[in-house]
């Protein structure tokens, strides 16, 4: 009896917790048999008496942010002003440039100049960058505003944008020194792409495994290995290649160096033929005796497998806004047809079927929405944000997947056709399950973190 | 003539791809919550008025725009398009249902003389109400000549030629300034803000 009255005056208390306690304990003083079941109970199932639900996670308390101004409680679709100039900037921008060349570039797997330069013209390669570096100085969460408007007309145009800003720009201004930040923050922003070289072939989501090695000689390296599934390369001037400078060391040798595009022995292979992105270009590199400066590398020896899973933490939420762009584009264009198609003499959108697997796909594409938006302010705010990108990353992926292959559905059989936009929607969206850590591997993340907390 | 000062008025009507549905007791359009925007033939205006200014032609190029206080947001896009000032005249959201080109018109006349504008830019109309009033009302208020529909402006010296777009083709007429001229559809195409001149009107 006492035990069970110490254990409620230990834990949080709310008004029902201690009701329940002082019932079950009013129960067990009801005549000894109670008392003998409770001998015999097995520990394991004692927990029937203080239900799960009261051993709170680490966690979730420290996310609630009590404050006393309302600005706290305002929903996510909440932005500024800047950040909604921003975001109907890039809107008109995809719609009037972009637009009219999706089909030609998927047709052959390349993307068209004007895009690139439109895309450095209007500050969209630097949005985050330092404006003393050509950059726009606004913040991460409209890059992600911008992200997002793009995928929802071409995602590979998306995906070009997504890798300058969260990666290679966030590389480059974290930790590079002033001097590489002044040579190539300033021509990232201004006409430059770069290029995040971590895969190989035998190192996809074992991404440590790499084989790239880099030997010092004097205060050169000397780069030889290939990589593969590298995006952006036929367009990249600059790429940030993850190499090992002590195999011995394991992942610990992992270093990351800048090299320009027409460095002496580095050779960019053929682009490969893929089913979706096929704007974006994803090719194999080669290194053959590469000399790399020694000034040349980015942040420390040996600390570049941090600096690659830190920057993969927001990247991930470059990917799920890049998903559910593409994910609502594909909706936007398919609902309107739904309300105009006339079967049995009424438009397919007022058929109960219709409206519930639209609802579904609605409410989704809302739920993976907010899991972006919340991420990205997130991890403005300096606090810990990782097991919510990754849940964003894989749950706007799948949500991708889902609502394109619906839409085909609801579509019928002009869907299937290449006439239309939504089978390009449906074949883009299969590489979001796969790139920037597999739907697996954001699940065993989310999983190591669920269980420190708990 | 790089004493000239362009006076531009901007509206914020709803953007125009969104679906307008009309209010359970009819007695207009739902506006609430939905989708604002610069008037597309305004957006016009500002973008020749800023391209007059690129080549030197005009001094300043002051944006105007009348009604309740989310107009300050149009009036950001057209500083973010190049405008080198912009003026809210603000009305009162009770009222603002009841502002027609009548009192827009006066207040652009009021303004003109105030600023000293040499010239005033207009959208031919706003894409909300369709009045093709406004430009025609302030040219008449302030008794300047004025160029209407205008596919095509030339400034020269203090003479502005316009090529309009009428019913039986175009029209080319030359007015002396200061003038009042009223922009339509290609006459040029808006620029979009870039993402600098954006973060700059903060």
């Amino acid at each position: 009896m006492p035990r069970l009255l110490a254990r409620s005056r230990r834990q949080k208390s709310t008004g029902r917790e201690t009701e329940m306690e002082l019932a079950a304990a009013q129960l067990l003083r009801f005549g000894r048999g109670a008392l003998q079941l409770r001998r015999n109970f097995l520990t394991c199932l004692s927990s029937w008496k203080t239900p799960p639900r009261f051993l709170k996670s680490s966690q979730s308390e420290a996310l609630y942010n009590v404050s006393d101004n309302g600005v706290t409680f305002a929903p996510l679709q909440t932005f500024t002003e800047e950040e909604m100039m921003i975001k109907n900037m890039v809107k008109k921008f995809a719609e009037k440039q972009v637009a009219p060349f999706v089909a030609a570039m998927d047709e052959n797997s390349q993307m068209d100049k004007s895009i690139i330069e439109g895309l450095f013209q209007q500050g969209l390669m630097g949005i985050a960058t330092e404006t003393k570096y050509g950059g726009t100085g606004a913040s991460f969460f409209s890059s992600i505003l911008a992200i997002e408007e793009l995928a929802k007309v071409d995602a590979s145009v998306s995906i070009m944008c997504d890798i300058q800003n969260t990666l290679i720009n966030k590389l480059i201004g974290r930790f590079g020194t002033e001097e590489q930040k002044a040579t190539y923050l300033t021509k990232l922003t201004k006409d430059t792409i770069g290029s995040f070289c971590l895969s190989e072939a035998q190192a996809g989501s074992d991404a440590f495994a790499l084989k790239t090695k880099a030997e010092k000689k004097g205060d050169y390296y000397i780069i030889n290995g290939s990589k593969m599934w590298i995006s952006n390369a036929e367009y990249a001037g600059v790429f940030l290649v993850m190499a090992n400078a002590d195999l011995n060391m394991g992942y610990r040798g992992i270093t990351c160096f800048l090299i320009d595009r027409d460095t002496e022995g580095f050779q960019i292979g053929k682009k490969e033929n893929k089913l979706g992105l096929r704007a974006s270009s994803t090719n194999t590199l080669m290194f053959d005796n590469v000399k790399v400066p020694e000034t040349n590398i980015l942040g420390r020896l040996g600390s570049g497998y941090k600096y690659a899973i830190e920057m993969l933490n927001e990247g991930r939420i470059g990917i799920a806004a890049q998903m559910l762009g593409l994910a609502q584009g594909c909706f936007d264009y398919t609902i309107p047809y739904l309300k105009e198609r006339i079967q049995f003499g009424e438009r397919i959108f007022s058929f109960q079927g219709i409206q519930h697997q639209v609802a579904q796909a609605a409410t989704q594409l809302e739920a993976a929405r907010l899991l972006t938006y919340n991420a990205a302010r997130l991890s403005q705010t300096g606090k810990s944000f990782i097991k919510e990108a990754s849940m964003a990353k894989y749950f706007a992926s799948e949500v991708a997947g889902l609502t394109t292959s619906k839409c085909i559905e609801w579509m019928g059989g002009v869907g299937y056709t290449k006439d239309f936009p939504v089978e390009k929607y449906f074949r883009d969206a299969k590489i979001g399950v796969i790139y920037e850590g597999s739907s697996n591997i954001q699940l065993n993340t989310i999983a190591k973190l669920l269980g420190q907390e708990y | 003539m790089a004493e000239l000062r362009a006076l531009v008025g901007v509206k914020r009507v709803i953007d125009y791809a969104v679906k307008i549905r009309v209010k359970p007791d009819k007695t207009g359009v739902v506006t609430d919550g939905v989708k604002h925007s610069m008037n597309p033939f305004c957006e016009i205006a500002v973008e020749e008025a800023v391209r007059l200014k690129e080549k030197k032609l005009v001094k300043e190029v002051i944006a105007v725009s009348c009604g309740p206080k989310q107009c300050q947001e149009t009036l950001r896009t057209a500083l973010a398009m190049g405008a080198d000032r912009g003026i809210h005249v603000e009305v009162p959201e009770s009222e603002a249902e009841r502002l027609g080109p009548l009192q827009v018109s006066r207040v652009l006349t009021a303004l003109a003389q105030k600023e000293k504008a040499g010239l005033v830019l207009l959208g031919k109309q706003a894409i909300d109400d369709d009045c093709n009033q406004t430009g025609q009302m302030t040219a008449a208020m302030l008794d300047w000549p004025q160029g209407t529909f205008a596919s095509k402006l030339t400034l020269e010296g203090d003479k502005v030629t316009v090529e309009r777009e009428i019913d039986g083709g175009l029209e080319t007429i030359r007015l002396k300034l200061p003038a009042v001229v009223t922009a339509d559809l290609r006459l040029n195409e808006p620029r979009y803000a870039t993402l600098p001149n954006i973060m700059g009107t903060n």
